[in-house]
């Protein structure tokens, strides 16, 4: 069997706090550009088919995706499967709790604003880093998330990566590629980047929006502070 | 035009005595510096948090099964909505950004002496206000931190001796933070305390305008009159002078201001906290509870003193005598100067030994006791953080001996630059 090294973290966990989300993992960082387009749009597709299924994202409305270039019927097409919701609908998941909550033993946590309280590396990080773990219920684990209730469902694409442990103790572990997924490790990256691009969009939409405002508030006020400089600099003139 | 206008309004109600009074005739020091813009800003950021808090109450909902999704409900399908949800969390943080260099100014130059007592103790009363409106309104959210963070400091008052349990229930309306609690504390956030806050500001100000402004000289300017005019000689009318130039300070201050609302509203994680974008879960503590970044000196205060016969009392009572001191800070004080520029060394080696816990208890009350690492069997930062409490306390206790036994510099006659 040929093992191909893919990546390499070094998991080192204070005792105590093993399992806590705040372990010594190192964060990959998500290079992303929240102005393309087309890469939120992949990531919006990917989100819609894949994550829907379990999770919703009950503060995003189908229609906020005109934001991200796309036009109500692209929208209805492409990212509506149920007749009975409306663009205009927010997003709902497939499952209904009770499934869940049977199925994973949790309910999926709403990912609406998930980007704001992980952060966007995390989330990135997280996506590449499941590996087989025959020791879970689900028979999946993750690097930055241990014994995490989900499964990796990108595993088609990703292919399975397993750990090996350098030391005897379990303190130290690397993740090995077992069998190859339908996308190149590249592309996959990409596509989880996308996502995690995606999953940034939603967490504050009107983001860009509050950046193009911003630069003409602050153009504004830095001839506005010129001016009052001016003013008080010319009624100050007798003041000794 | 205006005037016929004027007149029928004065016939009626003072208007030209107050402006008068209060700006073409309200004689201010002629040297006031940098530290003078805080004053004017406080009341510009009270405006700017009392016109965005209307618009957001006009779309939050308090109630605990609405109020997470009442916010996002701003942030994305209000109009414009974001933008007023962050003009007020922004402005929440520099509010205290600003009190605070406001109060290290009248430390500075010794604002709170005689005759100006009372001045002081009504900005203490603000400053009082101000952290129970910012404690109130960030319950609001509904997010993890803004519910446990409550959770913890209503607690506090449960470790109050025989009525404390009694006493937290009450505070909470229930026997945990609930949907009770969240609309009590809606209701004290947009009505009690902002009508007590601006009560207290036009106070601060009538005492204020009563015994005129203090310089960073610390000297009288109404010992140097003209006798023709009876005018301070080192005074200038505060309009048109301080209106134009508080002008400029704001504007520079509407620059940092903007630079967070637009391009860092989360500034890090210290305005808005990363997990109060995860609602509120009475089921699920979080592992490292932190309060804003504001708080966090009194709650490191709070930490570093140990219990004792067990119970908490005696943190909170630390805590609690932190803020209290500061109201004493007129009578402590000594010294026959007010302005730091002619106090000994004595007093400035104090002072900035007092600053340097002051800013090193606020940093290692945003972070677990644990940081620094262990030191046989005890947090180091926890022995930090008593040394600074002992430092901090140590500044006010001390001061009336500081003060006293200080060599200062004899002030100049009239102000300098």
């Amino acid at each position: 069997m040929k093992l191909i090294l893919v990546m390499v973290w070094s998991v080192l966990f204070f005792s105590g706090l093993a399992g806590a989300a705040g372990g010594g993992y190192t964060l990959s960082k998500a290079n992303i550009d929240g102005t393309n387009a087309e890469s939120l749009q992949r990531g919006a597709k990917i989100f819609a088919d894949r994550c829907l299924s379990c999770h919703a994202a009950t503060f995003m409305r189908y229609n906020r995706l005109v934001d991200i270039g796309l036009s109500q019927s692209q929208i209805k097409q492409y990212f509506i499967v149920d007749d009975s919701v409306k663009v205009g609908d927010t997003m709902k998941s497939a499952i209904d709790a009770a499934t869940a909550k049977q199925m994973f033993g949790v309910m999926p946590p709403d990912l609406s604003v998930v980007s704001r309280s992980r952060g966007a590396d995390w989330l990135y990080t997280y996506f590449v880093s499941f590996y087989k773990d025959e020791a879970t219920t689900t028979g999946w684990n993750n690097l930055i998330f241990p014994n995490v209730a989900m499964p990796n469902v990108f595993s088609q694409e990703q292919g399975v990566l397993r750990a090996i442990y350098a030391t005897d103790d379990k303190s130290s572990l690397s993740l090995e590629r077992e069998t190859q997924g339908s996308l190149s490790a590249r592309a996959f990256d990409d596509s989880m980047l996308d996502l995690t691009n995606f999953l940034v969009f939603m967490g504050e939409p009107a983001a860009e929006k509050r950046k193009q405002i911003g630069s003409l508030v602050i153009i504004f006020l830095i001839i506005f502070a010129f001016m009052a400089w001016a003013v008080k600099r010319e009624f100050w003139k007798d003041v000794h | 035009m205006l005037r016929p206008v004027m007149t029928w309004i004065d016939e009626r109600f003072p208007m030209s005595k107050m402006v008068r009074e209060h700006l073409t005739e309200y004689y201010a020091p002629k040297n006031f510096n940098f530290w003078y813009f805080f004053g004017g800003l406080a009341i510009v950021v009270l405006a700017i948090q009392i016109l965005s808090g209307i618009f957001l109450t006009m779309h939050y909902k308090p109630d605990a099964e609405k109020a997470f999704a009442s916010v996002e409900y701003i942030m994305r399908d209000v109009p414009l909505g974001w933008l007023i949800r962050y003009v007020h969390s922004t402005g929440a943080s520099l509010f205290f950004v600003v009190i605070y260099l406001h109060m290290f100014r009248a430390l500075l130059y010794g604002s709170y002496r005689k005759p100006r007592e009372l001045l002081w103790i009504f900005g203490m009363v603000i400053y009082l206000c101000l952290m129970a409106e910012a404690f109130f309104g960030y319950l609001l959210p509904w997010g993890q931190m803004s519910y446990w963070g409550a959770q913890v400091i209503v607690n506090l008052f449960g470790a109050v001796p025989l009525i404390g349990p009694d006493l937290a229930v009450w505070i909470r309306g229930d026997y945990v933070v609930s949907d009770a609690t969240l609309n009590r504390f809606f209701a004290l956030h947009v009505i009690a305390v902002p009508i007590a806050l601006l009560g207290l500001v036009v106070a601060h100000i009538i005492s204020l305008h009563e015994v005129g402004s203090n310089n960073p000289d610390g000297i009288d300017i109404k010992k140097n009159k003209d006798p023709a005019t009876g005018k301070p000689l080192d005074g200038i009318p505060f309009h048109p002078y301080y209106t134009v130039k508080d002008i400029f300070g704001l504007v520079i201050f509407l620059i940092i201001f903007a630079s967070i609302v637009f391009f860092a509203p989360e500034m890090g994680g210290y305005f808005l906290e990363h997990n109060n974008f995860i609602p509120a879960d009475p089921l699920k503590t979080p592992a490292h509870i932190a309060p804003v970044w504001y708080f966090t000196p009194f709650y490191s205060i709070l930490r570093a003193v140990p219990p004792m016969f067990g119970s908490q009392f005696p943190g909170v009572l630390a805590m609690g005598g932190a803020v209290v001191i500061l109201f004493l800070l007129p009578w402590l004080d000594r010294s026959p100067v007010r302005s730091i520029r002619y106090k000994g060394p004595l007093f400035k080696v104090s002072l900035t030994v007092f600053v340097i816990s002051f800013l090193l208890l606020g940093y290692l009350g945003l972070k677990p006791t644990n940081i620094w690492g262990q030191v046989g069997g005890t947090d180091v930062a926890t022995v930090v953080a008593q040394l600074c409490t002992a430092l901090y306390f140590l500044f006010f206790l001390s001061l009336p001996i500081v003060s006293k036994l200080d060599r200062t510099k004899a002030e100049p006659d009239r102000v300098t630059s």
